[in-house]
């Protein structure tokens, strides 16, 4: 489904924030990004679905390659569901609105049946009765869940998610987590940047482990936590499990 | 002190004041600002586009239009709009250009230049992830300009582009220069017919005083109910 072969990207001449990378999500599968920050963890899933150049390598997502300048870009951002830390809701228009606006004018869908579509999935993130409000009127959980609900609303072949809850209050995590295990439950592709290793161990497949713009470690789930083969990985992970 | 001040002039030629002139400065002022605020619009996406040429041709015409005096801009499109109209339409004569026609195309042009500003301004304040979801979720950059980043861009930057249309509002009355009888223009005539030029004057500048206060005090009110939205 995603394939990410020897992927490097500078920013200027000097700052190379992605080295080498290769790897690849199969349809279905889950895998987990995670690694300190700074480490290019969030501009490899943005290298994805183009939101970010690179300079050399090849992305490839559903046989269609992302850096070859014919590819129709919005046809194929319009197919890969994103999430972002900041949720990225439009504040001028009503939740309702924010996800029928690319419904009607990308994928040409009528006003009933994207306003149908909306609700069906206001409904399955259980935000239906907050349809007519703007976004500044919920709380963040609430607005990350309608973010998933937008993305949701392009029919996507796959689901990226930047550190989606790493900007919520404690309390309004698990509300998010919570829509996202459903999701890989029922088969859904994920690439998901995160540093919830409840999340990782409960529904990943892989997790990979990036660190300065390489991809250190890419490994089953059951390895990863289990034993991970590098010394960066086993300080990471002793760092943030050690709580 | 006013003993010999005849304020009755006022009175007897409120109808052509207001309904001429006043009519024309509203006209002027509206279609103006409006035509200004789309133009400029365009003038800032090209200075953002990112292609350089078309970036430089932008910033060299906003610099232009804002170091010359408003008045030679109205004199110079006055008389020069007939020969661009021949040029265009390549008739063999100055093409025929009323002095209403010459003086909004002026101020579309010149308003432009300070809308433009405002409105670039205006799409710099939206954060950088907003263009980047919009994409995220499939439109083209002319969608995610037209429905996501304009509009927020526009909403913002309101009350600054109403306080350019109060300058405007006031701006229009130097069209006098093309005698078009706006409501200064009006009020100056009849002064001079009636020889009633301190009493005329007087009332221009109160009506001027009048709406341009009221105006600013309305979008002061609306800055702070769009700051208490946010």
């Amino acid at each position: 489904m995603i394939e990410i072969s020897h992927v490097d990207k500078w920013y200027g001449p000097s700052f190379q924030a992605l080295r080498d990378c290769t790897t690849s999500v199969s349809k279905g599968e889950v895998v987990v990004v995670c690694g300190p920050s700074g480490s290019g963890k969030s501009t490899l899933i943005k290298c994805v679905n183009a939101l970010e150049p690179f300079q050399s390598g090849e992305i490839v997502v559903d046989g269609i390659r992302v850096n070859d300048p014919k590819t129709d870009l919005p046809k194929l951002r319009a197919r890969v569901g994103m999430v972002f830390q900041h949720f990225e809701l439009f504040p001028h228009l009503k939740i309702i609105e924010n996800l029928c606006l690319a419904q009607q004018k990308v994928l040409g869908r009528s006003r009933e049946e994207a306003m149908a579509k909306s609700s069906g999935l206001l409904d399955r993130v259980g935000l239906n009765d907050h349809a007519r409000k703007y976004p500044a009127e919920l709380s963040g959980g609430q607005q990350q869940r309608v973010a998933i609900a937008r993305a949701l609303a392009m029919d996507p072949i796959a689901m990226l998610f930047d550190e989606p809850t790493s900007a919520l209050d404690p309390e309004m995590i698990s509300e998010v987590l919570d829509v996202m295990v459903d999701l890989a439950r029922e088969g859904m592709t994920m690439m998901v940047v995160t540093h919830e290793m409840g999340f990782a161990s409960k529904v990943a497949h892989r997790v990979i482990f990036m660190d300065k713009g390489e991809i250190v470690e890419d490994a089953l789930k059951e390895d990863f936590f289990g034993s991970p083969r590098s010394d960066r990985a086993q300080k990471f992970l002793s760092k943030i499990l050690s709580h | 002190m006013f003993a010999n001040f005849d304020f009755d002039v006022i009175r007897r030629s409120l109808g052509y004041l207001f309904f001429d002139g006043m009519t024309f400065t509203l006209t002027l002022t509206g279609l103006g600002a409006l035509g200004g605020l789309i133009f400029g619009t365009l003038i800032a996406l090209m200075r953002l586009s990112g292609f350089r040429l078309l970036g430089r041709v932008a910033g060299l015409y906003v610099d232009l239009m804002r170091s010359l005096p408003l008045v030679l801009v109205i004199f110079w499109f006055y008389f020069l709009v007939p020969f661009i109209g021949q040029w265009l339409t390549g008739s063999s004569r100055p093409m025929h250009v009323g002095a209403f026609t010459s003086s909004l195309v002026t101020f579309i042009m010149f308003e432009a230049a300070y809308f433009s500003e405002i409105m670039r301004a205006g799409i710099q304040s939206i954060s950088k992830g907003q263009p980047a979801a919009a994409q995220a979720l499939g439109l083209s950059y002319s969608q995610t300009m037209r429905y996501v980043v304009l509009p927020q861009a526009f909403r913002n930057m309101l009350p600054v582009l109403l306080t350019q249309t109060i300058v405007l509002f006031q701006d229009t009355s130097l069209v006098y220069v093309l005698s078009i009888p706006d409501f200064l223009g009006a009020a100056s005539k009849v002064a001079q017919r009636d020889g009633r030029l301190v009493e005329m004057y007087l009332f221009a500048a109160l009506v001027y005083f009048v709406i341009s206060c009221a105006a600013s005090f309305g979008v002061r009110r609306l800055q702070a109910r769009i700051a208490f939205v946010h």
